[in-house]
Formats: structure tokens, C-alpha cells, sequence
């Protein structure tokens, strides 16, 4: 396998994650944008499960930090929660990736609860807590959702050939 | 190891971020990067909004153009009586010693569709400081009262913070009797809360309040809200009184930014004269 095979198809994962990016900011009513799920962390989520060694702690990282200034939140404060969610997917990946879809998404659900909590935690250091069940509604959308992306992720992975 | 390290970063960035400026810097480069983003979340909007100016017809526009023109003609006689009223306003606060209240420069900005942080409510608009000489804490405005003000201004766009979101409070008084208080948001929906009011206070449901200009970041006399309800309760200690934002904050496209001035006559010394240059975030 050449240096030139090993890196395939990184504009793939760069437009997944673009992509993300436009749905997390995409203008909603807000009701409806509680509802949504955290798309840029259940792609981040995908690549590393399925690419660690590509898409690792220090991308998730770098992306946290982008969706701050997107969100316009503290600086940092989704760079840490991204950092450690991704971490603790590459920790399990070999673990998560051979269970079926609907125990793959009861692990999203623990991971995006963990990703929601610190942010709640941040948000509250600050004295801007929003209403907590509204805080909890994300990861139950994003695990429900799940099945979707991933076997819309693998598809697209599997036809431009990312490794 | 290395998530050790970039939560060590993540943890100082947001420790400078929430007590200094220092990483204003890197904030600005960052939004850079993101622009092209935002500018494509925008894009679908901004189409329709051209298609539908483009495809109008010479109807439509001559009757548009008719009704503008009846409103300038009666705005600007409105105008007319308020120039006087305005010059015999400056005259009187000067036989007063007082400071004189003059012109603001305004800016129209336009909102981008893109939506923030869900829990919080905050707009991002098209001006930066790469064209104009935005400063933070900057009020916003639009046609029919008090927005918001600005929070963080980058190079292409400037974010703003709206006057319902959880994390603002605005000093107003009620247009009626001059009674001052805080309007502070409620956050979850298009509602102010007025904070500190005892339950005899003279305030009533359909009370217009106005900015008093007190906390010397927006000036004197913009309209803010209007009462919608007043509950007193004997065993609280204050009244529960809540408003509803004049300003469109949820429908605006257009958006005025203001450079208010604060002039004063020599001997005297306002307290916002001072606060314009230090201009705390």
C-alpha cells in the first residue's frame, strides 16, 4: 500500500463535515432547533468510528473550535467537549462498530449525553443554563436519527473509497 | 496525553475568553475560515429575496412607489415641526447648563439567515470591521425600536445580541411618567421582564417604555416595549411585570447601527464620555 493510497478521498470527509456545519447553523424557528440533532458531532463521530487513524482528537479538536465561532459560544468551549467525545469514540470504535445499528445508537445516545451535559455544565459557569429537559432533548434526536447517517456515511465511504 | 493537552488549551482559551480579549484575534481569523459557510447557509435566502425583487412587475412597483412617496411626504412633514422642536430643545438645555443631545451617525446592516447558539437569542450581521468602525457594545436598531447591541465584532460580519436573550439587560423608563427600571430578557420567547418594580409602582398593561440612556450604551429615548402584563402579589416583593419588544426581532432584515453622541458642555464631566473610549465588552 503506497503513502498516496493511504490518504484517498479526503475531500469526501472535508464535504461531510462542511455539510454539517451548514445544517448546524441552518436558520430554524427556535422550537424547532432544539430539535435538532448535533450533526457536526454525530459526522465527527462516524469518521473516527470508522477512520481513526484519519479523523482523530485533534481534528475533532480544531472542529469544536469552528463550530465556537459559528455559535458564537466561549472560545474553546465546544473544542473540549468535541476533543473528548472523540476521544472515548476512538477508545470503544472496534467495539461500537460490530454491534447492531439500534445498540450502536444507545452508545450515541451515552456519547451525545455526555456532550450535552458538559456543554450545560459550561454554559451554567457563564450564568446562561438554558432550561435543562431542553438541554436534553439533542441527544435523544441525534441517537434516534443515527441508523440514518451512519448507513448514509458508509455509503458515501464506501463509493468514493475513503480509507 | 495529547487530549490532556488540547483540554488544558480549550479550558485556558475559554478563561481568556470570558475574562479578557486577548483571543479576539483569534476569534477574528477563525471567523474568516467559517465565512464561507455562514455566507453559503445565507445563500438560498438571499436568492429568493433577489428573485422577487427582480421579477416584480411595473404595477406592483408603480403602487409601491406611490405609497412610499405619500409616507415621505407625511414624514417629512412630521420632520418639519421636529427640527424646530429639536433646535428650541438644545436652546433650552443650554439656558440649563445641561449637556446638549445631538445627531447620531447610523449604518444600515443587513441580518444573515444563520442561526446561532439554539438556547440563546443572537443575530449575526453583515458589517465587520473591515469596512466600517464598529465598536463593541454598539447599539442596534431597527424601524420601530431598540434591537440589541453588538458583542463581537470580525473582520467580514458582527455578532450581535438581542435585547430578549437571558444574558441582556437594557435600562428604560416608561414614556408616561418618567419611572425607571430594567428590562432584562426572558429568553425563551419575544418577552422582556421588568426587573425591581415595587407592587404600588405606577405601571400599567399598554405603558410604553423608551431607553433612559442611563447605562450610557444606547441613547436617550428609543422606544423599547410595551407593557403586556402586571401582576402584584402582596407576598413578593416585587411585581412581576412583563413586556413585549416594539422592534421586530424575529422578522427585521434591515437592521440601523448607531453611533450615539454623547456631547456636553465643557466644565461638565459625563460619565459617558468616558465609557465610549474604555468601552468595556
Amino acid at each position: 500500500m503506497s503513502i498516496h493510497d493511504r490518504s484517498r478521498g479526503g475531500w469526501a470527509i472535508a464535504a461531510s463535515l462542511v455539510m454539517a456545519m451548514l445544517l448546524s447553523i441552518l436558520p430554524l424557528p427556535p422550537m424547532v432547533h432544539a430539535f435538532m440533532p448535533e450533526w457536526l458531532l454525530l459526522v465527527t463521530i462516524y469518521w473516527s468510528m470508522a477512520l481513526p487513524h484519519r479523523v482523530g482528537v485533534g481534528v475533532a479538536w480544531c472542529l469544536g473550535l469552528l463550530l465556537d465561532v459559528l455559535r458564537d459560544t466561549l472560545l474553546g468551549q465546544y473544542a473540549l467537549v468535541m476533543a473528548l467525545v472523540i476521544f472515548i469514540t476512538i477508545h470503544l470504535h472496534q467495539r461500537i462498530r460490530v454491534v447492531p445499528l439500534w445498540q450502536q445508537s444507545i452508545t450515541i445516545l451515552v456519547l451525545c449525553l455526555i456532550y450535552a451535559l458538559i456543554n450545560f455544565w459550561i454554559k451554567g459557569i457563564q450564568g446562561l443554563a438554558p432550561d435543562f429537559w431542553m438541554a436534553l432533548i439533542s441527544p435523544f434526536v441525534s441517537a434516534l436519527i443515527w441508523p440514518a447517517i451512519f448507513l448514509f456515511m458508509r455509503n458515501l465511504r464506501r463509493y468514493y473509497q475513503v480509507n | 496525553m495529547r487530549l490532556i493537552l488540547l483540554l488544558v488549551l480549550s479550558i485556558t482559551l475559554m478563561t481568556l475568553d470570558y475574562r479578557t480579549d486577548t483571543v479576539r484575534s483569534i476569534r477574528a481569523g477563525l471567523s474568516v475560515i467559517v465565512y464561507p459557510v455562514q455566507y453559503l447557509v445565507d445563500l438560498p435566502g438571499s436568492f429568493i429575496r433577489w428573485t422577487a425583487d427582480t421579477f416584480v412587475t411595473r404595477g406592483t412597483l408603480q403602487e409601491e412607489n406611490a405609497t412610499l412617496r405619500t409616507q415621505n411626504q407625511i414624514l417629512k412633514a412630521q420632520l418639519q415641526k421636529f427640527t424646530f422642536i429639536e433646535a428650541e430643545n438644545v436652546h433650552l438645555r443650554e439656558l440649563l447648563q445641561s449637556s446638549k443631545r445631538v445627531g447620531e451617525r447610523m449604518l444600515i446592516a443587513e441580518l444573515l439567515s444563520v442561526d446561532l447558539d439554539p438556547f440563546r437569542r443572537q443575530v449575526v450581521i453583515n458589517k465587520g470591521s473591515m469596512n466600517d468602525d464598529l465598536y463593541v457594545s454598539q447599539p442596534l436598531l431597527d424601524a420601530e425600536g431598540v434591537m440589541g447591541k453588538i458583542v463581537h465584532i470580525y473582520p467580514l460580519t458582527s455578532t450581535a445580541i438581542l435585547i430578549t436573550d437571558p444574558d441582556h439587560s437594557l435600562p428604560v423608563q416608561v414614556a408616561r411618567n418618567g419611572l425607571r427600571t430594567i428590562a432584562v430578557g426572558a429568553g425563551s420567547d419575544n418577552q422582556l421582564e421588568l426587573l425591581y418594580l415595587p407592587n404600588n409602582a405606577d405601571i400599567q398593561i399598554g405603558d410604553e417604555l423608551i431607553t433612559s440612556g442611563l447605562g450610557c450604551v444606547f441613547p436617550a429615548g428609543y422606544p423599547v416595549a410595551r407593557v403586556t402584563a402586571v401582576n402584584t402579589n402582596p407576598s413578593l416583593p416585587f411585581a412581576q411585570v412583563l413586556a413585549e419588544p416594539t422592534a421586530k426581532l424575529d422578522r427585521s432584515r434591515e437592521v440601523l447601527l448607531v453611533w450615539p453622541s454623547h456631547a456636553s458642555l465643557p466644565e461638565m464631566q459625563t460619565p459617558c464620555s468616558r465609557t465610549q473610549e474604555e468601552d468595556a465588552p
